[in-house]
């Protein structure tokens, strides 16, 4: 059948739950009556010791069995050692047949491919996939189709018992000896830990993993002992190299500056622009860089943002500093100048990931977002925007926020280079649809600017501005005539994963691609 | 009335790398140069003239475009012309330039092309880069040594190189001083002829500062605009040759008056009890194709 993003989907997937198609934005909404799935109930009474004296105690201890979900978070990025440890960990047991469910993978997490080979790994649920396992899970065939996420579908496919945590490990940058665990001091500080706190609070069994053990308690306490089921210490969790650099500096990328600037143009311009905006600029070059742009407009008209959401990166601290904008709600630390701003500032708030994202709870940040300014690797004339595979259809990037934030937004910006290498990025139709296109209202590229048809408040706020406003199929036929049409890939009818949007419905899927 | 085409910024792109040439034209600069002399190296001189040709051949820009050829002394000089002119690049860039026969040596091959294409007679035209105090001698020769000369260009790393000095930075007080009489000297035989002058590159890409005050400088000395070699830098060189708001108002008054006087055949024209001539018109009309040119004047006709 085909769905309301205009793609063909199966009627049942082998492996996945009930297709339901995606229906529009706000279509589906939670079954009447349901309520929310939770942990199971459990007491620690006085006395008791959750301290245990090695990760292959806390398996035992946890008791996990063949077929269990288990999960991680991704605030480590490139720097984790929690889950590729554990799982090694868990294959020498001789557990298999395991779905792994982190709120994300990374390069790092490379290393996990011989585990899905030999069974101890089955299936995946993530929002992002990359490198070499998001080659892997996209050309051979595990025991399940990979689940693919938003932030928010994430949280929402949890609370609403579509995904079920068994065991949880949580790397803990700073763990004190009863359970509570914060992201902002030890050796592997990584600032918000929005996801962990999800599923530290739904997970059936909750293990903190920490190399900086500490009295009892800490402050601040982001995720508190109640939650916790038991402790491990161990050498090391991550490599701060890894986790953050620095201070992320703005792009010097000449094409990535132009298209910033055009986008904190049409920011000005589009109608929201106004004194207690909101906005998330997401950690892509040019959205970063827009906010570089966007600070001298606000510094010249005197305006400041009530509130700026997302993962936060280190100019979004410069600004909030410098007062222009009132706080910051951070799910995810993206650099060392943003765990700093974390723990030394108070207005910047550490949030968890239902309050960011989830589309099934009272209302999440992103709902109050005026602009979001994001990337893509593709888009197409329907305004649809892929950041999930890449040009030979492998998966390679991922979900994040993205479809969540332009859900929410009033304004929802995207910018892409019109070209990469000589690949058209503005096509007639994206290879994966991981953002549909009626959430997506501006698309900005280094050689001009479409809006979508249907805003035509936005559009005609817009002209007369001195934007290279056009049409997005001007925007195609200029990206064809410059690098040619690209010939449709082969693709087998092997589906390898599944796309959902943030309310749970299959947005899309994805075919294994016939290299 | 003389319409002069607008050269704040005059962007150099290297030869060899196709995803510059393919990209030059979005950053907005007045004046594009596919460089195939210093930006590339020998090994590679051959690819950058293809690569040049086929991008001024199939690709459209948005902006002039210019070709760097390598000097006609050199080995390639000769070749790059006669390679890259039947793809009708809008200039050729002469680096070094030291005589008056240089000049007319390229006004006669560029002549030979445009008959042979079939390209409308003068529609290549010529830059000249000065480099060196022999060529500063021979500027005005230089300038006028064709009537497809448009501009001349002082190369300030290679001047100051051969007075055995340095180029050096900083405010108009402290820094440029040993190329400040080759820079006068350029622009009294630019406006001699009657053509444009342009400053050499600033390049450090990271200090904003002083390259505001350089081009704030080479402004006042009377050049019409800076070369680059990166996009970054567009937007402030543009800035800096962008007229105040009094500036604006003045010259649309003078404009005014002016076609005014004309229409009325009146032969003495007169703002606020001064007389206006002919050079503060010419003045008044580049200050607005400026204001046009950074989109803060949109009146027609003027």
């Amino acid at each position: 059948m085909i769905n309301a993003a205009g793609r063909e989907i199966p009627a049942s997937i082998e492996g996945y739950k009930e297709v339901v198609p995606y229906a529009g934005a706000f279509a589906t909404q939670p079954p009447a009556g349901a309520r929310k799935a939770g942990p199971k109930l459990k007491a620690v009474y006085p006395g008791a010791n959750k301290l245990l004296n090695s990760i292959d105690e806390a398996i035992e201890a946890c008791g996990l069995k063949d077929g269990m979900t288990i999960s991680f978070h991704h605030h480590f990025r490139n720097g984790d050692h929690v889950m590729n440890m554990v799982i090694a960990a868990i294959a020498r047991k001789g557990i298999k047949g395991l779905t792994l469910a982190p709120s994300s993978f990374l390069d790092t997490n490379d290393e996990l491919i011989p585990y899905f080979q030999q069974g101890v790994l089955v299936a995946a649920e993530t929002s992002g996939l990359r490198n070499k396992l998001g080659h892997f899970l996209t050309t051979n065939k595990i025991g399940k189709p990979t689940i693919i996420r938003t932030h928010g579908g994430r949280v929402r496919a949890i609370e609403a018992g579509e995904l079920k945590i068994d065991v949880a490990f949580i790397g803990a940058p700073t763990c004190d000896t009863y359970g509570n665990i914060n992201g902002v001091h030890g050796s592997a500080a990584c600032g918000s830990l929005g996801y962990a706190m999800v599923d530290s609070r739904m997970a059936d069994t909750v293990v903190a993993i920490t190399d900086n053990l500490v009295d009892h308690p800490i402050c601040p306490v982001s995720i508190p002992q109640y939650q916790v089921d038991y402790i491990v210490k161990v050498d090391c969790i991550g490599d701060p190299k890894g986790i953050s650099t620095g201070a992320l500096r703005v792009t010097t990328n000449p094409r990535d500056l132009h298209i910033a600037k055009l986008a904190a143009k049409v920011i000005e311009h589009a109608g929201y622009f106004k004194e207690g905006f909101g906005m998330q600029l997401g950690a892509g070059a040019a959205s970063v860089a827009t906010g570089k742009y966007l600070r001298d407009i606000m510094l010249r008209d005197k305006i400041v943002a009530n509130f700026a959401i997302g993962g936060i990166v280190g100019p979004f601290c410069d600004l909030l500093d410098e007062g222009l904008i009132r706080t910051l709600f951070d799910v995810q630390s993206f650099d060392a100048r943003t765990i700093q701003s974390l723990r030394d500032n108070p207005r910047h708030q550490e949030y968890d990931c239902t309050f960011y994202a989830n589309p099934w709870n009272k209302g999440p940040m992103v709902n109050k977002l005026d602009y979001v300014v994001l990337g893509a690797t593709e888009v197409d004339v329907n305004f649809n925007v892929n950041v999930m595979t890449d040009s030979n259809g492998i998966m390679m990037g991922a979900l994040g926020g993205h479809p969540d934030a332009s859900a929410g937004a009033k304004c929802t910006i995207i910018c892409a280079p019109l070209l990469r290498g000589r690949l058209p990025m503005v096509t007639d139709a994206v290879q994966t649809v991981s953002t549909p296109g009626e959430t997506v209202d501006v698309i900005v590229t280094d050689r001009g600017i479409a809006v979508n048809p249907k805003r035509e408040d936005l559009l005609a706020n817009l002209q007369g501005k001195g934007l290279p406003l056009m049409t997005i199929e001007q925007l195609r036929d200029m990206a064809y005539e410059l690098g040619g049409k690209p010939a449709p890939l082969k693709m087998s009818d092997e589906i390898v994963a599944v796309v959902e949007y943030r309310d749970g419905t299959v947005l899309d899927v994805i075919r294994r691609p016939l290299l | 009335m003389i319409k002069e085409r607008l050269r704040r910024s005059v962007m150099y792109a290297a030869g060899n790398n196709p995803g510059l040439l393919q990209n030059a034209g979005i950053y907005g600069a007045d004046s594009v140069i596919f460089d195939v002399e210093d930006s590339v190296a020998v090994t590679e001189k051959d690819s950058a003239r293809e690569l040049v040709y086929h991008a001024l051949k199939h690709l459209q820009f948005p902006c002039e475009i210019g070709v760097r050829i390598n000097h006609i002394s050199t080995p390639w000089g000769y070749d790059d012309l006669e390679y890259l002119l039947p793809a009708k690049p809008d200039y050729i860039r002469l680096p070094k330039g030291e005589s008056g026969d240089e000049i007319r040596d390229i006004d006669k091959m560029i002549t030979k092309v445009e008959e042979k294409c079939g390209f409308e007679p003068g529609s290549i035209k010529i830059m000249v880069s000065i480099e060196t105090p022999k060529g500063l001698r021979n500027a005005y020769e230089i300038a006028t040594a064709s009537p497809r000369m448009i501009a001349i260009a002082i190369g300030g790393e290679d001047f100051a190189a051969s007075l055995k000095t340095e180029k050096t930075k900083g405010n108009s007080i402290t820094g440029g001083r040993e190329l400040f009489v080759a820079r006068s000297m350029l622009v009294f035989a630019a406006r001699e002829a009657g053509i444009q002058a342009i400053d050499s590159v600033f390049s450090d890409l990271r200090d904003e500062e002083t390259l505001i005050n350089e081009v704030t400088m080479v402004k006042e000395l009377g050049f019409d605009g800076k070369s680059c070699v990166n996009p970054r830098q567009i937007d402030i060189i543009h800035r800096v040759f962008t007229p105040s708001s009094q500036e604006i108002d003045y010259a649309h008054r003078v404009l005014t008056v002016y076609q005014e006087a004309l229409a009325n055949k009146s032969g003495v024209i007169a703002l606020d009890g001064k007389m206006i001539d002919m050079p503060m018109v010419i003045r008044a009309e580049r200050v607005l194709a400026n204001a046009r040119a950074a989109g803060i004047y949109h009146k027609e006709g003027n």
